[in-house]
């Protein structure tokens, strides 16, 4: 299958062939495990207080990619989520919207109509989310379809069995195929990091989906046993600290699946600050991939705001 | 024949593997233990010295690189070169130390016997001196000894053979290289042993023996920035403490003087005392990135 | 740095709460279980580093009183030595337990004693100390088991003289073993960092330990010396630098005093360029910032290869910029004060030399505390093994960068030093790790890491950085009679 360069940055070349783009992938800088954790767990140890607290779960509310990808999603499910998405705390009109509703392509008509007006984004997956188990048309036939209905943001998953295979190149054909595909929306690649298993192959994965033209890479479906952890989202910061280094193309960066908690999430934040910096201390550049998190964060922030424990009562189920 | 005059020898130094002369030409009288004149012996200089210690410096890369099986296989050769040549080395022994031949015999017997001892020991202290660490964290971490260097040996005194072999086969089996003085009054055992080692595929330079002063020898090797270590097995209280002060220029590895029996079977104390240990870490990790979580 | 930088997300100040920790305004010698002045009444004072601060009063041990703690020490060794090696391992193990109880009063204190970040003291040094205590109570019982042959018997009278770096940790090297083995000891803490070995005396106390077993004798060099000569010590274990080892070694030429010394160091980490690069990185950070660079075994000479020199060094310097340094006790802090103004001079001394020599000096932007001693971290390229700033021992927040082009030219320059305590290998390649490894004159390699320290784990230099083992199996040769 004829190759499109995706764009004609300083990288350009490696994806000339299958064995320049093997050559480049196997030639990055080996990861060790004990050494990545043990740097992510020291972050972690960051202890973020007051003013800086109350910077940070703002920072995070508005990053969250507020999901909801059940085989039970109703219109009526997604329509309470965007409500949610927008004004996450209807006691507090001073907390930020969350980045955006993430949902099936068949739901987005329904989450675009229920966060209009707002800044809240709709990201849909696609590309026979989350295992990716189909034939390259209906993906796209899926891609398309979201797009259509309006999506905001596109989140694909990679062919992990291809992937593994060592076929790297089908896995770059198929993201410059999505890419293509998703015209203006944004396109966030997932590479289901429990399924690849090793850091060296997360590292890999993570330059061949932004030489593929990926604007955000993303850790997981939400759908395995691993999913976002802290040391797989610092490789990844890592990886889109170096490509722009290299290129000067800024990637965004959101773990998935598995952050429950405002401390958690306050982690993850002290390493983007500490890893990539603060120029993806953004929503446009970073994003949680979550749900449950979300009252989590409302809870803390009603604590900060009044000094005293939330419960579960005082936010909105939804 | 029997009016036939006999061959001398002439004695040398042996170092870095051949058999030099004194540097300074001289040589001193020795005798055996009723005073006769034996032969004469090169009086080691400060030179000599120095000779010696860049000959055990060079050898130290190759000898501390050999597999301890090898090493063993030569510290055994040298048994079995010895074992063939036993009987001047008896004459020689009963002569320096006033033995018969019968009590020479046995302590030439035994200093054979510590060649062998030692040979077996080669590929052996790692094992018992070394070893895994369980450290609390996903490292593996490995102590292993490694010889410390470049060690002067100065041989006891009064027992010429089986006591300089019982100090100095330790500490070549184990990888270091050695300077030998030997012991002043009773030294043609231990330059007839350089004939021996020569022989026996043990590198030039593993072993290097000087005679002459312990004194004046011994002192420029205890100052010996490039030396690493110093068995005073052959000092007097006073040349010790002085040698152990000048050896603390460099922090050698100072073996003090101390009673022993050559005729005991050796402990591994004079193996260790010329060991380093070095420790090495590595993470170990796992098998896949799931291990993390916060 | 991050500190001083107007970053978006600022980290507030997260101190840690001081008032866990109650320091006397002065304190006495700890000699057969008491507190006492010194005899001839002479006291100093020690100062918290970050601050200049007093903390407190200290008594200064001259020679009558090294003499009276020699004579307690040899008095209890009687009894203590003659203890079932199950109940010197009970007394161990309850010092353990309860430096893990106090560890935060403990961590508090060193850390405003020494200067260090209070991150370090909680997460490193005391989970060390307690876990230092609590390997070698298990040996207490066992040395019939340890290799030396059956009953080995404790030297005597243990004259301990310990630094400054890692106050509480460099006692347990020295106080675990000696114990265990049956010794009783006469400890000298450094003295700019007497608390910790203080509060270890009540420690001590508190687990009914007999009197005379421990003894702690707060002072300067002169008091330390007057330890190491006294002629009723039977082992004499040093920590410190490397002109006072040769002293020391000196002076017990002739006696019969057992001695182990673990003196200086100037570490190389190498990095190939097959390395990994973001792990070889921290590395390099914590081979070199962990306690301000003050670590005997720190990395303090980077071994670069020339192919991977640019991209190591912008990473390197990207990642200096983030470092924090500031109020010790915020937990938030990475770099510390300097542990006191006499050092901080021999850094900037050394510093200075570095540039006249020069090599090239960089530092992150960075903002020094107004008060206290501070040294920014720094890095120097285009250093040669020429360079003072390259054979000297900083100890100090000093990096020296040099460049290598194959694996024998690196083992060459990191074995070129009169030292040999630590080095460090960053390659993905296992063959290459166990070869360079096995050249390296070196007592501790860390391959992939750095800085990594266990109770299990021997330590100890080739070289001028001293002789025998502390840690592990090894750790009990210097207190037995073998």
């Amino acid at each position: 299958m004829p190759t499109t360069a995706p764009a004609a940055h300083a990288l350009g070349e490696v994806t000339a062939s299958d064995s320049t783009l093997r050559r480049f992938l196997h030639g990055l800088p080996g990861v060790d495990a004990v050494g990545l954790e043990a740097r992510a767990a020291s972050l972690g140890t960051r202890s973020i207080k007051t003013t800086a607290k109350a910077y940070a779960i703002d920072l995070a509310i508005s990053m969250v990619d507020l999901t909801t990808l059940e085989g039970a999603d109703t219109p009526g499910k997604v329509r309470a989520l965007g409500a949610k998405a927008v004004r996450p705390d209807p006691t507090d009109r001073t907390s930020p919207s969350t980045a955006a509703v993430c949902v099936y392509p068949d739901m987005v008509a329904v989450a675009k109509e229920a966060v209009a007006g707002s800044s809240v984004k709709v990201a849909s997956v696609a590309t026979a989310f989350p295992a990716g188990r189909a034939a390259l048309s209906v993906k796209l036939a899926d891609v398309r379809d979201a797009v259509a209905a309006g999506a905001d943001e596109i989140d694909m998953v990679i062919d992990r069995g291809a992937f593994l295979a060592g076929n790297y190149m089908k896995v770059y054909d198929e993201i410059v195929a999505v890419k293509e595909a998703s015209g203006a929306a944004r396109l966030k690649v997932i590479f289901e990091t429990g399924e690849l298993s090793t850091y060296d192959n997360i590292r890999r994965a993570s330059w061949l989906g932004m030489l593929a033209g990926a604007d955000f890479i993303k850790t997981s479906t939400g759908k395995v046993a691993v999913n976002a952890t802290p040391a797989n989202t610092l490789l990844m910061l890592e990886a889109v600290r170096d490509f722009r280094a290299q290129t000067g193309i800024q990637v965004g960066v959101k773990p998935a699946g598995g952050i429950r908690t405002s401390k958690d999430a306050v982690k993850f934040l002290v390493i983007v600050n500490e890893t990539a910096g603060e120029d993806w201390l953004d929503n446009h550049w970073f994003r949680f991939g979550a749900s449950s998190l979300l009252n989590d964060l409302l809870m803390q922030r009603q604590k900060l705001a009044t000094g005293r424990y939330s419960g579960p009562d005082y936010v909105t189920v939804d | 024949m029997s009016d036939r005059l006999s061959v001398f020898k002439t004695y040398k130094l042996y170092v870095g593997g051949k058999f030099p002369r004194s540097e300074s030409g001289r040589v001193y009288e020795v005798t055996d233990s009723k005073g006769k004149w034996l032969a004469n012996a090169p009086q080691g200089s400060r030179k000599d010295a120095r000779d010696a210690v860049v000959a055990a410096r060079k050898a130290f890369g190759g000898w501390s690189g050999a597999t301890a099986y090898n090493r063993g296989q030569i510290l055994y050769r040298i048994a079995e070169m010895l074992e063939g040549r036993k009987d001047q080395f008896v004459r020689e022994v009963a002569d320096a130390e006033g033995l018969s031949k019968s009590k020479a015999s046995v302590v030439v017997d035994a200093a054979i016997d510590r060649w062998v001892w030692y040979a077996g020991w080669t590929d052996k202290i790692a094992q018992v001196v070394g070893g895994a660490n369980p450290v609390a964290g996903p490292y593996f971490n490995l102590s292993s000894p490694e010889p410390t260097g470049v060690v002067t040996v100065l041989a006891p005194q009064e027992s010429s053979f089986l006591g300089l072999i019982s100090v100095v086969a330790p500490v070549i089996a184990t990888g270091n290289t050695a300077i030998v003085v030997a012991s002043e009054k009773s030294p043609l055992p231990a330059l007839s042993l350089g004939e021996v080692l020569a022989t026996s595929d043990l590198p030039g330079g593993v072993v290097n023996v000087l005679s002459g002063r312990t004194a004046e020898i011994a002192a420029p090797l205890a100052a010996h920035q490039d030396v690493n270590a110093i068995d005073l097995a052959g000092a007097d209280d006073v040349l010790a403490k002085e040698l152990e002060i000048a050896a603390a220029d460099n922090l050698k590895r100072v073996l003090r003087p101390q009673p022993v029996d050559y005729n005991e079977t050796p402990g591994t104390e004079r193996l260790t005392a010329f060991l380093e240990t070095k420790t090495v870490w590595h993470p170990t990790g796992s098998l896949g990135a799931s291990g993390s979580s916060y | 740095m991050a500190s001083t930088s107007a970053s978006a997300f600022e980290y507030a100040p997260a101190p840690e709460s001081r008032s866990v920790v109650d320091i006397a305004p002065s304190y006495g010698l700890f000699i057969d279980g008491e507190f006492t002045e010194a005899a001839d009444g002479k006291v100093f004072k020690t100062v918290s580093p970050s601050t200049e601060e007093v903390l407190s009063e200290i008594a200064q041990a001259g020679e009558a009183d090294v003499d009276r703690a020699v004579k307690a020490a040899r008095k209890a060794f009687e009894k203590w030595s003659a203890l079932p090696g199950s109940e010197r391992a009970k007394y161990l193990f309850r010092i353990a337990r309860i430096i893990q109880e106090r560890s935060r009063e403990l961590a508090v204190l060193e850390t405003l004693d020494n200067g260090k970040p209070i991150k370090e003291t909680r997460d490193a040094d005391l989970p060390l100390v307690a876990a230092h205590f609590f390997y070698y109570a298990g040996w207490a019982d066992k040395l019939d088991h340890a290799g030396f042959g059956a009953n080995p018997q404790p030297l005597g009278v243990a004259g301990q003289v310990i630094p400054w770096n890692f106050p509480l940790l460099m006692l347990a090297w020295k106080i675990a073993p000696a114990l265990a083995t049956g010794n009783t000891v006469v400890l000298k803490p450094a003295e700019t960092t007497p608390l910790s070995a203080l509060f270890f005396a009540d420690i001590c106390r508190q687990a009914g330990l007999p009197k005379g077993v421990v003894n702690i004798l707060p002072g300067y060099g002169d008091t330390g010396a007057a330890l190491v000569a006294h002629p009723d010590v039977n082992k004499v274990a040093f920590t410190g630098s490397t002109a006072v080892g040769k002293a020391i070694a000196r002076q017990v030429a002739g006696t019969d005093k057992k001695v182990t010394l673990e003196l200086g160091g100037k570490g190389a980490n190498i990095v190939f360029d097959d390395a990994p690069i973001d792990q070889a990185v921290e590395g390099i950070v914590t081979g070199i910032f962990f306690n301000q660079g003050q670590v005997c075994c720190a990395g303090s000479r980077l071994l670069v290869q020339e192919s991977v020199q640019d991209e190591l060094m912008d990473s390197l310097k990207r990642r200096l910029s983030t470092l924090r340094l500031g109020d010790p006790l915020d937990k938030n802090t990475d770099i510390g004060a300097i542990n006191s103004a006499e050092q901080l001079s021999r850094i900037t001394t050394l510093v200075e030399q570095g540039e006249a020599e020069g090599a090239e000096r960089w530092s992150p932007a960075c903002e020094l505390p107004s008060s206290g001693y501070w040294f920014a971290p720094t890095l120097f390229t285009n250093v040669t093994q020429a360079h003072t700033i390259a054979r000297d021992e900083i100890f100090g927040p000093v990096l020296s960068v040099l460049t290598f082009r194959t694996p024998e030219e690196a083992v060459a320059k990191a074995n070129n030093s009169q030292y040999g305590l630590s080095a460090g290998i960053w390659t993905e390649k296992g063959s290459r790790i166990l070869a360079v490894a096995s050249k390296l004159r070196a007592g501790v390699i860390w391959s992939n890491t750095f800085n990594k320290f266990d109770p299990t784990s021997p330590f100890g230099g080739y070289k001028e950085s001293g002789f025998g083992r502390e840690g592990g199996r090894h750790g009990l040769e210097a207190y037995l009679d073998v």
